[in-house]
């Protein structure tokens, strides 16, 4: 890749996916899109989430998964830092724990692409009376 | 927390969760003074005199999923270790400063590791928030707007990952030159 400059090598950049983008409706049908939320708080931040975030990123679209991927808060598993929580579209939310960039590769090929469970799911809480 | 890109990521999350529309990150490396400065500032929901009170003691913390909240304290604590010092600043609906003052060539100051990474993520998975990252040396400043970036991209989100490659890639070479 060409070194980027300045704004207007970006809107060249810009220019060139605008074009290779089928409109892929991503915002407007966020209901047929992954929705990967990775934890960022000070305990995922410090286990190296920034990677995970990044990884996802750069290889979702790679692999052909519509994805949306944003951060949340710490959801109180910080032992298991990295954490990132994956809603397939129609599907229950599901929370992976230590998903390093080695593990997000994994998650995306077993569990995005083909439904398979991969290790390391963190289950739901019970409610307890 | 192993570089002060890390930091300033957990900083500007606090900001984030206050509902902040705009935060401001200047890091300024300061040769002369022997200096690195690390400034997040945001227009967030801010905290009372009393919650500013408690919000570098570990075991205070805004949230009810775990009972301890290390952001600041340990940022606190690296600034201090290296000599430097801490300040944060907040009145309610006004938003929040927060400053730590490392000194530059301290050996327990922490690299500043990947900035342009942990910037445009903070940019692309909060879209509605704007950004201005402030880098300034010695030799020059370099300011990232997402206003701007925003407008030169004109609808293609800042995740797509060509653009997102495109950005780390500019604000690294950015940086590189000052």
């Amino acid at each position: 890749m060409d070194k980027i400059k300045s704004l207007a090598d970006l809107k060249k950049i810009r220019d060139n996916v605008q074009s290779k983008i089928e409109l892929r409706e991503k915002s407007e049908n966020p209901e047929k899109s992954v929705q990967i939320k990775v934890a960022m708080a000070t305990c995922g931040i410090a286990a190296g989430s920034k990677e995970t975030m990044t990884y996802f990123i750069e290889n979702l679209e790679r692999n052909g998964i519509p994805a949306i991927v944003t951060q949340t808060g710490c959801m109180g598993y910080c032992f298991a830092e990295p954490t990132v929580e994956i809603t397939k579209p129609g599907e229950e939310p599901v929370v992976f724990g230590h998903v390093t960039p080695h593990k997000a590769e994994e998650i995306i090929q077993k569990y995005l692409k083909n439904g398979e469970l991969v290790e390391g799911i963190i289950p739901v809480n019970y409610n307890s009376i | 927390m192993k570089t002060l890109a890390s930091h300033i990521m957990d900083i500007a999350e606090n900001s984030i969760a206050a509902g902040a529309t705009k935060i401001e990150i200047t890091v300024k490396e300061d040769i002369t003074e022997n200096l690195f400065y690390i400034c997040i500032k945001d227009n967030g929901s801010g905290m009372d005199e009393a919650t500013l009170k408690k919000a570098t003691d570990p075991f205070f913390t805004g949230r009810t999923v775990r009972r301890v909240g290390l952001g600041l304290p340990l940022f606190k604590q690296n600034a201090e270790r290296t000599g430097g010092r801490f300040e944060i600043k907040s009145r309610p609906n006004c938003g929040t400063e927060v400053t730590g003052c490392f000194i530059l060539d301290h050996l327990d100051r922490p690299p500043l590791g990947d900035v342009a990474n942990t910037i445009v993520i903070m940019a692309a998975a909060n879209r509605s928030v704007h950004f201005i990252y402030t880098h300034s040396t010695p030799k020059g400043e370099f300011v990232f707007d997402t206003k701007k970036i925003k407008k030169v991209l004109d609808g293609v989100p800042m995740d797509n990952p060509e653009i997102f490659k495109a950005l780390i890639e500019m604000i690294k070479e950015e940086i590189n030159d000052i």
